[in-house]
């Protein structure tokens, strides 16, 4: 029984983090989202360089074959530092569904390049995960119709993941989609609309259990969303408490009055044990299949509630501050609000939990 | 990560399985109360005594005590410790004790030879029972302030003054305590650390019933009580540090794991079988969410709690994993008995062994002495000094200067 990471996992966190310090900082992240930019080509060529986006993929396509407890140590790392690029659609939704449901000859097709950063991949699942101004999207003849909102990471996409009403998974190249970008609170990932009219598509359909196959990749981009905003959390609380360690009012540094203080201890208290919660989901997607889906669920809702509560707690820490520009905490405020309702809202994810338990 | 067991372990784990199987119907109640006070205590083991040597002969009580002060002398292993507790909340089963899990490691720890022998064997044999005698009227969370006095008169240190908040006072053999022998001293330089028989003359208990109307606490008053010089742990002024030792053992024993999910369990159950207008409880979706929020929580301090232990197997310090856990855990449990009783409405509030009464009112029961145990042990906003100062590393408040009188 050992419920901690490897030095592996601890090394690979720790690479990521120095990249991302030296390539992501607040500076960049401005500028990348005055830009509109969601996928910074420096950043993402200093990650493709150590293999990021072919962390899931196997070694047979060119991929690092590591799993999703690693890929969730990525994401937090990602959202610890508002990282400008996509990864939670492209790098971990796409490759696993491709892996799953794709012939051979589609994962020849697809894997390597995807592993090599040379293309990325959208992920349009809204049919799936509370729809909302959707059209359902159909399939008919290898080629798709309907509309889905809010799909994660298209910006320069050079091709889309999308799953029919029907849990038909397919893909669907640039060109063969309208694509209207969304404009959400956090700028740095891109989600929108995507309209198919007669869309020439690719099925994903070696799979035997094509609903089982899209829940599961589902769970897996859960996973890495809660691990993305517990790395957001994780940088609000730490500049949180390193604020009220300099910051002087009456003569004293405020977090020695217990109302800071005691702020920053709320904090902590209810992020700590998300870290377990993270772990334990991610891990059981990959090892322990009878607790992966109700694990995946929780903690994507888990997080949601405590990733709103830091954001809110350590901008109060930062008094005025905090709701400034100039600080750019709001970077991480708003990305921890992306990821409370992308690939399901808490309640949407507690409600499917409760109907896996029998309780609906 | 892993989380497999080895064999060893799931040996282990199996043997325990097969032993509760045989053994469980000799288990005293989960529930069994000890005698209302020492007068009506039996000649003889009861069977709560007679369960614990069972389990200590098998290695599940007492494990890593001395063979020589009666324990099993096992090293310490807390995968097994986790085990043996997870699988008596399994099978529901009264699970041994380690004497008290405050007095006892701290005697091993600080005591002389002659204490060790004296106290540890008939406490983990459940022949010496314990309460603790820390908290006063005037110190509370600020515990070092205390002024219950023991001054030497030849060979005895004679104690004055009144404690508070002493749990199992009523029924327990015997006290440890805190009292000032230093008064000319620093505050927390002027403690020391006594332990004595709760039938010293000039101790006289009181029941201080709570608001679940039960008296599970007491004060405790002493007047010239006489406790032999002897009896102290430590030396004279270093009670301070002997008690920290003991305040370390109970805040780990708070908020455990899997109290909160057999609670949860419990919950669910009852969310499956009451209906309200004849429809289940778990029908309706704004109850279902609480739920559902709950066991996220409880999941999260379950995993907590298992890397909490992957550390102590590793004899690394955990940190802020177990900072937080007497704080959440004690909050969740409040949490979940308050989420039964709105599952109940009006059935919810049913007390005093009413008809149409549910579980016998243990959910108001437990909603109360929850909010006691989220204030005792290191209050709540105690726990979060702990945990911004310790873990965060956040300034102290500025000490007030104390008035000289």
């Amino acid at each position: 029984m050992d419920f901690a990471l490897s030095e592996e996992q601890q090394f690979l966190k720790q690479t990521v983090d120095d990249v991302l310090r030296d390539q992501c900082t607040l500076d960049v992240v401005r500028a990348d989202a005055a830009d509109n930019q969601t996928k910074n080509a420096s950043l993402y060529d200093a990650l493709t360089q150590i293999g990021i986006p072919g962390t899931l993929i196997s070694e047979d396509y060119g991929g690092v074959g590591l799993r999703l407890l690693d890929a969730a140590l990525i994401a937090e790392s990602l959202g610890g530092s508002v990282a400008t690029i996509p990864f939670i659609g492209s790098s971990v939704v796409a490759p696993l569904a491709i892996e799953l449901a794709g012939s051979d000859e589609q994962k020849n097709a697809w894997l390597p390049r995807l592993a090599n950063g040379e293309i990325t991949c959208g992920v349009a699942f809204g049919d799936h995960v509370g729809a909302r101004d959707n059209e359902p999207l159909t399939s008919d003849d290898a080629s798709i119709n309907g509309r889905s909102m809010f799909a994660l990471d298209i910006q320069n996409a050079d091709v889309m993941l999308v799953a029919t009403a029907d849990c038909e998974l397919h893909l669907v190249e640039r060109s063969e989609v309208e694509l209207k970008p969304l404009y959400t609170i956090d700028r740095t990932r891109s989600v929108g609309e995507l309209v198919f009219e007669k869309s020439s598509s690719e099925p994903l359909s070696s799979t035997s259990d094509p609903s089982g196959t899209l829940a599961k990749v589902i769970d897996a981009g859960r996973v890495v969303v809660a691990a993305d905003t517990l790395g957001a959390g994780q940088t609000m609380l730490d500049k949180a408490v390193a604020y009220a360690g300099e910051r002087q009012q009456f003569n004293r540094v405020i977090g020695s009055f217990q109302a800071v203080k005691h702020m920053c201890a709320e904090m902590a208290a209810e992020l700590e044990p998300c870290r377990s919660l993270v772990w334990y989901a991610a891990h059981a997607y990959d090892a322990i299949p009878e607790d992966a889906r109700l694990t995946a669920c929780h903690a994507k809702a888990h997080l949601a509630e405590v990733g709103r509560f830091v954001a809110r707690k350590a901008t109060e820490v930062h008094g005025g501050m905090g709701f400034t520009d100039l600080l750019g905490l709001h970077y991480w405020f708003k990305r921890i609000e992306l990821n409370r309702q992308l690939l399901g809202t808490p309640e949407f994810v507690r409600n499917e939990a409760a109907k896996m338990q029998g309780w609906v | 990560m892993d989380l497999e067991y080895s064999a060893e372990y799931d040996a282990f784990r199996n043997e325990l399985r097969q032993f509760l199987d045989e053994h469980k119907h000799l288990s005293p109640g989960a529930v069994a109360r000890p005698p209302a006070n020492r007068e009506e205590k039996e000649d003889g083991p009861n069977p709560a005594q007679r369960w614990q040597q069972l389990l200590i002969e098998h290695g599940y009580a007492a494990r890593t005590i001395p063979k020589e002060y009666g324990g099993c002398g096992e090293e310490p292993d807390p995968l097994k410790a986790h085990i043996i507790a997870e699988e008596f909340a399994k099978a529901r089963v009264r699970p041994g004790h380690s004497g008290d899990n405050r007095l006892v490691p701290t005697v091993l720890e600080l005591g002389t030879e002659e204490q060790k022998r004296w106290l540890v064997p008939p406490s983990i044999r459940g022949e010496m029972t314990w309460c603790q005698g820390y908290s006063e009227p005037g110190s509370g969370s600020d515990l070092a302030s205390l002024s219950t006095r023991a001054e030497v008169d030849g060979d005895d240190f004679v104690i004055n003054g009144q404690k508070i908040w002493t749990s199992g006072a009523q029924h327990a053999d015997m006290m440890f305590c805190l009292v000032r022998t230093e008064p000319d001293a620093p505050k927390h330089q002027g403690i020391s650390y006594l332990v004595f028989s709760m039938d010293t003359p000039g101790i006289e208990v009181r029941p201080l019933v709570t608001m679940t109307g039960e008296a599970t606490f007491n004060e405790v008053f002493f007047t010239d009580a006489r406790v032999p010089k002897n009896q102290i742990i430590g030396k004279r002024g270093e009670g301070w540090f002997v008690a920290n030792n003991t305040l370390k053992h109970e805040r780990e024993g708070l908020g455990d794991p899997h109290q909160a999910e057999n609670r949860f369990r419990e919950i669910e159950e009852l969310m499956s079988n009451e209906n309200v207008d004849g429809e289940p409880i778990m029908n309706n979706p704004a109850h279902r969410d609480r739920l559902l929020q709950l066991q996220g929580r409880m999941l999260a301090m379950k995993y907590n709690g298992m890397r909490v232990l992957t550390s102590q197997r590793k004899h690394e310090e955990p940190g802020l994993p177990r900072w937080i856990i007497k704080l959440q855990g004690c909050e969740l449990n409040h949490q979940m008995a308050a989420m039964a009783i709105d599952a109940l409405g009006e059935l919810g509030t049913l007390y005093h062994r009413s008809d149409h009464i549910r579980a016998g009112g243990m959910w108001q029961q437990r909603f109360m002495m929850d909010l006691g145990l989220i204030i005792g042990g290191g209050t709540a906003q105690i726990q979060k000094n702990m945990i911004g100062e310790r873990a965060l590393g956040l300034p102290k408040e500025p000490k007030v200067e104390a008035k000289s009188a």
